[in-house]
């Protein structure tokens, strides 16, 4: 099963992680620079499993995982802060919620 | 024959793999893309299939499409529809300025990658047919990546009593006779 070659994986890679960043950069609502975030991490993973392909190595695949794991923290907190943010009312807009104060 | 059924099935999965992706950061409405990341994750599945990373593939539907981000749209639909217009009154600086930035990221990557692996990465190594089976998968995580394993579970369990806090934390009494006032529990002195 002859496929693409791992550059072209790299790739689409690169690519996602550019438009992750370009989502945490440009858009405002925390709810969605928390969705790009996720869409910069499966880049890396994207990439990682690709290397682990190219060398033959799981080692890379048991570093997506924990990659996965460490996203799905990242989400349980941030969903916690988002909810804690709406709950006092106040707007869901991350240029506005510069203090860090309660 | 099988080739080409392997490029075909690596095109629709990357075309829709970063379609997805873009229209994640384009929707206004964060209900629909969250809905676009689920396709992103699925169709990131597929690639993961293609490079015999089954065990992460699988993994990544269950964990990320199945778990995460069904709390991600129930705390999506907890808010309510607050749709922001990033568009909305033409660019700014600061969204050329990221637009910049992002391209550069992309830039950046591309070359390293390029300059670091160029040559390299047309000559895959032989697998065996365990390569990223969960049996192997295990094997590894738990004797080579011990330190890595426990690791996790920490960050999990830290993850987990930091939501519990800040759920306790935006429930507790409003502190400030204001608030308390504005809530009905203390009635202003005539």
């Amino acid at each position: 099963m002859q496929g693409p070659d791992i550059a072209w994986y790299l790739a689409v890679a690169a690519f996602l992680f550019a438009t992750g960043a370009l989502g945490v950069l440009l858009r405002r609502s925390p709810l969605i620079v928390l969705l790009s975030l996720e869409i910069m991490l499966n880049g890396g993973n994207l990439a990682l499993i690709a290397f682990s392909r190219l060398h033959g190595e799981s080692s890379g695949q048991i570093f997506a995982l924990a990659v996965m794991a460490v996203a799905a923290a990242e989400v349980v907190v941030g969903l916690g802060l988002i909810v804690a943010i709406a709950q006092r009312k106040l707007d869901l807009d991350v240029d506005k919620l510069s203090f860090l104060r309660g | 024959m099988g080739n080409v059924v392997v490029w075909i099935v690596w095109i629709v999965a990357a075309f829709s793999c970063l379609a997805s992706g873009v229209a994640v950061i384009s929707f206004t409405n964060p209900f629909f893309s969250a809905l676009a990341l689920i396709g992103n994750l699925a169709s990131l599945a597929v690639l993961y299939l293609l490079l015999s990373a089954e065990f992460v593939a699988a993994g990544q539907v269950l964990v990320y499409a199945g778990a995460v981000m069904v709390m991600f749209l129930f705390v999506t639909a907890y808010l309510g529809g607050r749709a922001d217009a990033p568009w909305a009154g033409g660019p700014t600086w600061q969204q050329f300025g990221a637009v910049l930035a992002a391209g550069a990221i992309l830039v950046e990557v591309i070359v390293v990658i390029g300059l670091k692996a160029g040559g390299r990465l047309s000559h895959e190594a032989k697998i065996d047919s365990g390569f990223g089976s969960p049996r192997r998968i295990g094997e590894v995580f738990l004797t080579d990546h011990l330190l890595a394993f426990e690791i996790t579970s920490i960050v999990l369990l830290v993850a987990a009593v930091g939501a519990v806090i800040l759920g306790a934390h935006s429930r507790r009494r409003p502190d400030t006779i204001g608030e308390q006032i504005h809530e009905g529990e203390v009635h202003a002195r005539p």
